[in-house]
């Protein structure tokens, strides 16, 4: 199992006893997903750097007395992984119950509730709504957005993509600590009157759908949302010329939602304003004005 | 440029290069995912410089600023070329390697003294040789420019002015340098790559060579003739003289967009026959005899974009045109069949095909490479080939590969709308992140930051005019007047003043823009336009 890039040094060890060689400063997640492993990650992603926050993508190292995050940890020469025993298993499905406690996780992406049934992790295990930290309404100030941080499970993802990792736009950040850290603007000021440039780069990679368009909120609030019948077609951005890849989502012959690859050199997932939403002139939206 | 119409570099360049300098571009805001990749290049180490009258949310990623005067490009390069040559920093092998004309460039850039171009730029001295030293010192220097330098009535001579700067110091041809215009729209690439130019056959063969014009027969079955036709400049000449009669419009909105628009339509309005295709009623599509809905090429159709990069991308139908909008091709193949010729039906695959058997630059692109491919850059010219991240590497070949690389010496002339005691403020235009143009797709969804429809001017001239925030104004040209309210905007000079194109249902500024043009590309002043304000008293209209 070796695609290490030619001029790079190679790393070799194991993972669930498969011999598995990475490049040097690639991570275990990496050595996993080259073994054919899925990892659940929450606040990973291809794109951002990960903080840490979520320890869902635990796995056991021998010598190592914790379970180590695999997001975050490099693969070491003769490092023995284990990703099935009986510790990494309960540990995520313990970290997945806890998260399912504090936030509603109904409108997760599909890879987030695979992994709730694969680890048989029972989302009413601790009462919902007892331990519920961040709920609270929908925050709906434009006609674009919607931030639901009653579905926030405070991975960091969108403030990685609105900071450093892509935007460089700094509106969020997370503010409070502890039960009272949330994501939140400066001096938690509406979006419109934020240093939100409205680019959808946070919706992109949020887990949960704490973060969404507001057409896509509206289909979902009124039980619309049908992703098993939509399409989804690669185009390029009507506006400048960047040459920007949309994926054009469809239900009904309507664009519900439009998103970039992540994995496309030009964009790395992330949009403008006009790209992600300046396609709504076509007459095909569904958008309600406020 | 160098006998090549598209930008030299790749996007990831910038990401590793050693200086970045963007002249007269806010990419921040006008080629917003673009901008990534140059944030990536400054968090990389590289230094950026910013040439631009504002300070604009670009420039403010810059280590300079270089707040120069519109329309004075010209005086400044040529200072930073006499700096550089002065200092002994240019690259002497690459120029007598690869380049021809150095002694007339250097014998005509030596009036342009630091402190002469700091008397036209309002640059102080110490900067302009700042910028000089960075550029010919970096190993690596990315150029790159947007309608700062190309809407100006001596456009050429501006990017001119640039590409002498490159050949001086050797920063073309090389992974990490080159000169990067980057291009307004989806596709005015491909448009130009495919012929859409009054001179050009597709793939940028010249119509007067009867050799190229004989291989495109072939394959066309009919004579092409060898005579250059109008740019849009000389047809709205023409129809002022009444020689064009009849005008067919494709997915453009002259009414709204030409410089001294007030002009541009008593033209439109003079021809015998206007026929628009479009995707939404624009005011030219509202001024025709006949509208033609056309599908969305980018949603509705299938058919290739191309990039600022030079890259070849497919674009998809993932949803039906509405009504009886249809695709452009159709549209045309129809409008031939009416006018009695007995056009075949084509798909946009097919057409592309027929193009790659007659453009070297595309041979090698097929549908199913761009598909694998993600895109693929030009020049490519077979199956096997990977495409070009970066042209002109047949400048660092000993000896060169191909012609030698000319330096061509322009003057400094100053903006064609001269200031005086009537007209004493310098309008100049731009865009805004969310909105684009003349508002056609843009006006079609609501953004929350929406602005970018006042006479935005600095706390200086606002007090020298007593004008205050929020205050609507006339705002009169040698062309025109218009009403607009004014917003008091920091990162503007003294002097200068500024506003969009977005709006012109409401704020029209292109009764404003001089239609002074440059003789070799056919653009006009939209930069430079001399204007006075006058505060229009209370009860003054309101949006």
């Amino acid at each position: 199992m070796s695609m290490v890039e030619p001029g790079v040094a190679a790393v070799d060890l194991t993972v669930d006893g498969i011999a598995v060689q990475v490049n040097a400063g690639e991570t275990i997640l990496d050595a996993c997903s080259r073994a054919g492993i899925d990892t659940p990650t929450l606040c990973y992603g291809e794109t951002v750097t990960p903080v840490n926050a979520c320890r869902v993508c635990v796995v056991e190292v021998e010598g190592s007395g914790p379970l180590v995050p695999s997001c975050s940890r490099g693969a070491e020469a003769g490092m023995v992984v284990s990703t099935r025993t009986g510790r990494v298993d309960r540990s995520r499905r313990m970290v997945l119950e806890l998260l399912a406690s504090s936030v509603d996780l109904e409108w997760a992406d599909d890879a987030l509730r695979g992994w709730i049934e694969r680890y048989g992790a029972d989302t009413r295990r601790f009462p919902h709504g007892e331990t519920a930290t961040v709920a609270q309404d929908p925050k709906i100030h434009d006609n674009l957005y919607v931030r639901d941080y009653s579905r926030c499970i405070l991975c960091y993802k969108c403030v990685e993509a609105c900071g450093e990792d892509a935007q460089n736009t700094f509106a969020i950040a997370v503010s409070g600590r502890g039960f009272a850290a949330q994501i939140s603007t400066e001096f938690d000021t509406r979006l419109d009157e934020s240093a939100c440039v409205y680019c959808g780069n946070c919706i992109a990679v949020c887990p949960t759908g704490a973060l969404t368009g507001l057409i896509e909120f509206d289909l979902r609030t009124a039980g619309d949302w049908r992703p098993e019948e939509q399409t989804s077609t690669q185009t390029v951005c009507s506006y400048c010329g960047v040459g920007c890849n949309l994926e054009l989502h469809v239900q009904d012959q309507r664009i519900v939602k439009v998103t970039s690859p992540m994995d496309h050199d030009v964009t790395l997932g992330n949009l403008c304003v006009k790209g992600r939403f300046g396609w709504q002139y076509l007459g095909n939206e569904i958008g309600r004005k406020r | 440029m160098f006998g090549a119409g598209g930008g030299t570099s790749s996007y990831e360049e910038i990401e590793q290069t050693d200086l970045v300098v963007l002249w007269g571009s806010n990419a921040r805001e006008a080629h917003p995912i673009f901008f990534h990749h140059l944030i990536k290049g400054v968090r990389n180490g590289a230094r950026m410089f910013a040439v631009d009258p504002r300070r604009t949310s670009s420039a403010k990623w810059a280590d300079v600023w270089l707040g120069i005067e519109v329309g004075s490009d010209i005086a400044l390069a040529n200072a930073v070329a006499r700096e550089i040559i002065h200092q002994g920093l240019h690259d002497l092998a690459f120029i007598e390697r690869a380049t021809i004309g150095f002694a007339e460039f250097a014998a005509q850039v030596e009036p342009y003294t630091l402190e002469y171009a700091e008397s036209i730029t309002g640059v102080p001295a110490d900067a302009i040789a700042s910028l000089a030293h960075a550029y010919a010192e970096a190993p690596t220097a990315q150029l790159l420019w947007t309608l700062g330098i190309t809407e100006h009535h001596n456009a050429s001579d501006n990017v001119f002015a640039l590409c002498n700067l490159a050949l001086l110091t050797g920063h073309v041809g090389r992974w990490g340098s080159g000169l990067v215009p980057l291009r307004g729209q989806n596709n005015v690439q491909g448009g130009g790559d495919m012929g859409a130019l009054p001179n050009k056959l597709p793939g940028f063969a010249d119509l007067t060579d009867t050799d190229a014009r004989a291989r495109y027969e072939a394959v066309w079955g009919v004579p092409v003739p060898p005579e250059p036709g109008l740019h849009l400049t000389l047809m709205f000449e023409a129809m002022e003289r009444k020689e064009l009669r009849a005008l067919w419009v494709i997915g453009e909105n002259p009414a709204d967009s030409e410089a001294n628009i007030a002009h541009a339509r008593a033209a439109l309005e003079g021809l015998d026959t206007l026929v628009v295709s479009d995707i939404v009623m624009t005011r030219t599509a509202e001024m025709a005899d006949v509208v033609l809905p056309a599908a969305a090429g980018w949603a509705e159709t299938d058919g290739t974009v191309t990039s600022s990069e030079r890259r070849v991308q497919r674009v998809r139908a993932a949803v039906p045109p509405p009504g009886q909008a249809r695709d452009d091709i159709e549209i045309i193949v129809a409008m031939a069949r009416a006018m009695g010729h007995d056009w075949a039906d084509a798909s946009a695959e097919a057409l592309w095909d027929e193009l790659r058997t007659l453009s070297p630059l595309h041979t090698g692109m097929s549908y199913e490479r761009l598909e694998r491919e993600n895109g693929l850059q030009w020049p490519c010219p077979d199956e096997t080939h990977p495409g070009s991240p970066f042209l002109h590497a047949r400048l660092w070949a000993d000896p060169v590969e191909g012609p030698r690389a000319p330096f061509t010496p322009v003057e400094w002339v100053p903006a064609a709308d001269a200031l005086d005691d009537d007209f004493p403020l310098r309008l100049t235009t731009g865009r805004m992140l969310d909105s684009y143009n003349t508002g056609v797709q843009s006006s079609g969804y609501d953004s929350p930051i929406r602005s970018g429809d006042t006479l935005d001017l600095s706390a200086a001239d606002a007090s020298i005019h007593e004008v205050t925030d929020g205050q609507w104004v006339r705002v009169s040209s040698r062309r025109g007047a218009i009403d607009m309210p004014v917003r008091i905007v920091s990162g503007l000079p003294a002097g200068t003043a500024f506003a969009t194109m977005h709006f012109p249902e409401r704020i029209d500024v292109n009764q404003l823009t001089n239609d002074a043009w440059d003789p070799k590309s056919g653009t006009a002043e939209f930069k430079a336009t001399a204007i006075r304000i006058e505060r229009l008293g209370a009860g003054a209209e309101t949006i």
